[in-house]
């Protein structure tokens, strides 16, 4: 997940990537999708992956795949992510994703796991954030 | 709190725009505070603990090293809390390696987590198994996790956690994972009433069945019955998994992936039930869409993309072939980038099946448009690759006319791949080579600089070989050069072909001798030296075939600026020339300078560079390199039988490739010598002309691929035979010359001729044998081999000797091939496709189907698997009429191993061979060979 300027808000690596490198690979990707236009579909290579991504306001979701993926699938899984972050901070914005990196992460576990896709019912995703919530009300108690 | 930290740091973070150091100096003050809290006397509760890893955590997302907190963090693995637990492990997910020392004290808590039957902490377990894999964990945890994911009592969410974290561990340690009875059991998780547990599930399985087909065969109806039933549901059925009125989308994409791994159904009933499914697919995409929302359409295509892979992946059922290209045909005009791209890209998939190749071709002129229209260049090219891909002999005129016409324009990113694939797609489908001449013509006048060497090399080629072009070829370059301003490409081949067959055109006197040499004399001053180079090669050339052009000629030769020319190629040549313009008489410049004899047919080089150009390109543009600077030392990489002679004339050896950057030191014979010198190297050289390959010899090398002895070659006069042993990277040959007549052979010399390409990589040594060879008689020679490193070509057995006072010369390929040097490997079923899918790269993969030229016999078929060197490995492929190898090739510098697939199809008498091994250069060399035989 990277704003217009470049800068990377969430990244997540399901193969091990050296962290020195992963700075370079990030720059490098959002480059690739900043240069394209409204009018260019979205998917587009680089290196051996397939690179998909959406654009929301000011910032874009890119999803790197190899070639077991089916590129509309992935496509559309973004805006089911973004739906469910939605419901979840009721309007996402960059900010949110900042100052809840941990809970973001927590919906990106429930969907993804281990490269896969592994829930897409939205209740089902934000389980685990109910149950952090219920914890925090009884810690504020 | 979280949030209070976060502001601040986002404060600092808006400071990162102006400054890094600030940011730095803002994150080190915060890192020593938290180290100044860890390190402190009080003890932290878990709160702090908390909120200083968390802190931890962020600054490391923010790109920071982080080299303390692990142990705050394990600790916080012990909490009860939920909170303080999920920092843990998300702290332990991101930042600890697997190798950490402190894996034991994780692993205890994950245990204990494991046990404690409660579901999110139990969730929050397996989640970090995934994301760390490592082998400790794999071994701490392999035997149980089956246990969890097939329990009854089980939660749902803790299946579909313990399902991908099965699956991590069998993608990091697959030997740690014991196969067992849970198998069975897990693939009816694709039974579960839970649709997140079967999204789960079908990921695991489809793993677990690409490397064990046969044990997950089982997979198959259960898949097809779900798939079945998701889509015949009403869309609110599968209530929480319907996605926008799609019922459960990127589950049914699973599974169709799922069905992929295997051919189609052979029960009927199976595959009745799975052909109405992609029906269904097939049928939603017509009927009118349940929402308006893009949402709705995305999903539902993305299925129907999936279902298309599915149908082309079987490639056994016409009608559906035929449905899924006309529904890519609509999505071609459709108004969606995306949906346009995909489509052509899948396209092109259907274009090489027999089914819907003439389907897609009714698309051309769509396609075509898309070439034009398209704003994208991604989708640009994707229309020129499928354009490719339908291109066969009826639209080859019209596809090569209009791809010339996009080239005017096209992107500069794609401009050498589309004249690659012209001049590919005109050589092919050339059944007029003037048509192909033009075509090459317009390639150079539109994009010269686009056009490699390859390209206008092959077109000498093709011209030297077709008498039937050459007049019209010389006819055409001599028009296109009268343009004010042409391409040095065109230069260069219009030097060449004007300097071989001039003459075919001289007649008229609109192009006569004189018009000829002053059209390319004018060129010449605007020229590189490569080129210039050339030209002095045709001036020669016409030297010869027009004597009245030769004062002209000697004069321009003479003048200064060739005779003292700062380049010391051009000098040479200047000076050699002149000299030999004017020393030799007519009947030796004919035979010095006499016309080309044909090329050896081989496969196009620009089909291998359009290949190459596929591949990675850091690693073979540095290779091609090296190789470029060893063919400039050593004058060209063209093989030996197709030169007449080395330096002088235009060979292609001298001419086409080498003459570039040579450096004058090492570049043959001294060129100090001046014209006397030369005449004697040219004679020299004249009397060891090698002959061409004798006829059928082709035949005689592909019968050797997969046996070691027997006979190579005769003639009324000679036989030759052969017996060979190779052991790993070494081998020894006997050659056998059998004198078959009742007289002597004198001045026998055989020779071995490695190419220029092929010497480095392997080493053939031998001692003469007696130049006499009585009636009747039989002498032998041993060679022994080395193979250095991997190679494609093979060495040529030159051999020359007198019979009865006439010269006699013979040349054969030497059957020494790559697979020679295989070493069999026997491995299990399951070692074969986990090594089958490692090396799924697709530069390691090579295809080739091709009709069957010889009964399909099951018997002779293994013999000649055997034989070419690969272990047979029997019950390792699902399908008992498929037939798998494996091997190892040993070369002195590696060791390559090799995978081989050979799927016979009895009706259509076909064969499919796959050959994967680590290196693209082996896999296509064993692929070509191996595809001889059948």
């Amino acid at each position: 997940m990277v704003n217009k300027q470049g800068q990377t808000r969430l990244s997540k690596y399901y193969e091990h990537v050296d962290i020195n490198k992963r700075t370079l690979l990030e720059t490098e990707v959002i480059k690739r999708c900043l240069s394209r236009s409204n009018e260019q579909c979205s998917f587009t290579e680089y290196k051996d992956f397939r690179l998909i991504y959406r654009q929301y306001a000011a910032l874009f979701i890119v999803v790197g795949v190899d070639d077991t993926e089916t590129e509309m699938a992935i496509y559309e899984f973004i805006h089911n992510f973004v739906e469910v972050l939605d419901e979840y901070f009721s309007r996402v914005s960059e900010l949110d994703k900042m100052f809840n990196l941990d809970k973001v992460h927590i919906i990106l576990d429930e969907m993804v796991l281990n490269g896969c896709i592994v829930e897409t019912n939205r209740e089902r995703i934000l389980a685990p954030l109910l149950i952090l919530y219920s914890e925090c009300v009884d810690s504020d108690l | 709190m979280l949030v209070q930290f976060f502001q601040r740091t986002h404060d600092s973070l808006l400071l990162l725009g102006k400054s890094k150091e600030a940011e730095i100096k803002r994150i080190n003050k915060e890192l020593a505070n938290i180290r100044s809290k860890f390190k402190g006397d009080k003890a932290l509760d878990g709160y702090s603990k908390k909120k200083y890893v968390c802190k931890l955590l962020f600054i490391f997302l923010l790109g920071h090293d982080i080299d303390f907190g692990h142990m705050e963090a394990v600790n916080l693995l012990s909490s009860n809390r939920y909170t303080e637990k999920q920092i843990g492990y998300l702290f332990i997910s991101v930042l600890v390696n697997s190798n950490s020392e402190l894996i034991r004290l994780i692993n205890n808590a994950i245990k204990n987590d494991l046990a404690s039957r409660n579901p999110t902490f139990m969730g929050l377990a397996l989640h970090c198994i995934a994301s760390v894999g490592s082998r400790e964990m794999a071994e701490a945890f392999a035997g149980e996790i089956p246990k969890v994911l097939v329990a009854g009592d089980t939660m749902d969410s803790v299946k579909q956690s313990a399902a991908l974290c099965l699956l991590r561990l069998y993608r990091t340690s697959p030997d740690l994972v014991p196969m067992g009875d849970w198998t069975s059991r897990v693939v009816h998780l694709l039974n579960d009433q839970h649709l997140g547990v079967v999204t789960a599930a079908t990921s695991l399985i489809t793993t677990l069945a690409q490397k064990n087909p046969e044990e997950f065969k089982t997979s198959v109806s259960l898949a097809v019955s779900r798939l079945s039933r998701i889509v015949t549901s009403a869309s609110t059925d599968l209530q929480d998994y319907t996605y926008y009125f799609v019922p459960a989308p990127w589950l049914s994409v699973k599974l169709l992936r799922l069905l992929q791994c295997y051919p189609p159904p052979e029960d009927p009933a199976v595959r009745g039930r799975l052909t109405e499914c992609l029906e269904t697919i097939l049928n939603k995409a017509q009927e009118p869409p349940k929402s308006k929302k893009v949402q709705h359409s995305n999903a539902k295509n993305a299925v129907l993309f999936e279902a298309i892979s599915l149908i082309i992946h079987h490639d056994s059922e016409p009608n559906l072939l035929v449905r899924a290209c006309n529904q890519l045909g609509q999505f071609l005009q459709h108004r969606e980038t995306n949906l346009r791209y995909l489509a052509l890209e899948s396209m092109c998939t259907l274009a090489s099946s027999e089914f819907s190749h003439e389907a897609v071709k009714t698309h051309i002129e769509t396609v075509i448009n898309a070439l034009k229209t398209e704003r994208d260049v991604s989708v640009r090219q994707r229309a020129v690759d499928l354009l490719y891909a339908m291109c066969d002999r009826s639209n080859a005129p019209q596809i090569v006319a209009e791809m010339l016409s996009y080239l005017e324009t096209a992107d500069y990113s794609i401009r050498e791949e589309i004249v690659l694939k012209v001049a590919i797609l005109a050589e092919k489908y050339a059944v007029d080579y003037t048509w192909y001449v033009d075509t090459i013509l317009n390639l150079i006048r539109i994009a010269g600089d686009y056009v490699s060497e390859e390209v206008w090399y092959r077109v000498i080629q093709i011209v030297i070989n077709r008498d039937d072009v050459q007049g019209y070829a010389a006819k055409t370059v001599f028009e296109a050069l009268q343009a004010p301003a042409c391409h040095e490409n065109l230069v260069k081949v219009g030097g060449y072909i004007l300097g071989e067959f001039g003459n075919l055109i001289a007649g008229d006197p609109r192009s006569s001798p004189l018009i000829q040499f002053n059209l390319l004399h004018s060129k010449f001053h605007l020229c590189s030296v490569p080129t210039r180079a050339l030209l002095l090669s045709t001036y020669i050339k016409f030297v010869n075939l027009f004597p009245e052009v030769k004062p002209t000629i000697q004069d321009v030769l003479r003048s200064d600026s060739q005779l003292r020319n700062a380049d010391v190629e051009l000098q040479q040549r200047a000076v050699e020339y002149l000299r030999l313009s004017t020393v030799a008489s007519t009947d030796i410049l004919a035979t010095v300078l006499e016309e080309m004899p044909p090329f050896p047919e081989r496969e196009s080089s620009i089909l291998a560079k359009l290949k190459k150009k596929k591949g990675p390109s850091t690693v073979t543009d540095l290779e091609d390199t090296k190789r470029e600077r060893s063919v400039d030392v050593n004058g060209g990489p063209e093989p030996a039988p197709a030169s007449t002679s080395a330096m002088s004339t235009p060979s292609p050896s001298a001419d086409l490739l080498g003459l570039g950057a040579a450096p004058p030191a090492p570049a043959g014979p001294p060129p100090s010598s001046g014209g006397g010198g030369l005449l004697v190297d040219v004679f020299s050289d004249s009397a060891s002309v090698v002959a061409p390959l004798a006829p059928g010899s082709e035949d005689n090398f592909a019968r050797f691929v997969c046996k070691n002895n027997g006979v190579l070659f005769e003639n009324q006069l000679l036989q030759i035979g052969l017996k060979s042993e190779f052991r790993q990277n070494l081998g020894r040959m006997f050659i056998f010359y059998g004198n078959k007549t009742s007289t002597q052979f004198l001045n026998f010399t055989p020779t071995l001729i490695c190419s220029d390409d092929l010497q480095p990589n392997l080493n053939l040594q031998t001692k003469p044998v007696d130049p006499t060879v009585e009636g009747g008689a039989q002498v032998q020679q041993v060679v022994n081999i080395e193979c250095v490193s991997d190679f494609t070509e093979a060495p040529v057995l030159n051999i020359q000797f007198r019979y009865g006072g006439t010269f006699q010369n013979v040349s054969v390929q030497l059957p020494i091939t790559l697979n020679k040097f295989f070493q069999p490997t026997e491995m299990a079923s399951q070692d074969f496709f986990q090594r089958w899918k490692q090396l799924s790269n697709p530069q390691q993969e090579v295809q080739n189907i091709f009709k069957a030229k010889h009964p399909m016999d099951t018997e002779v078929t293994k013999a000649k698997i055997i034989g070419f060197g690969s272990a047979l490995l029997e019950e390792v492929d699902p399908n008992p009429a498929n037939f798998v190898g494996a091997g190892i090739i040993h070369t002195k510098t590696t060791q390559i191993g090799c995978l081989l697939r050979l799927e016979p199809n009895l009706q259509a008498q076909m064969y499919r061979l796959t050959l994967r091994t680590s290196k693209e250069a082996v896999s296509q060399r064993l692929c070509e060979l191996l595809s001889a035989q059948f």
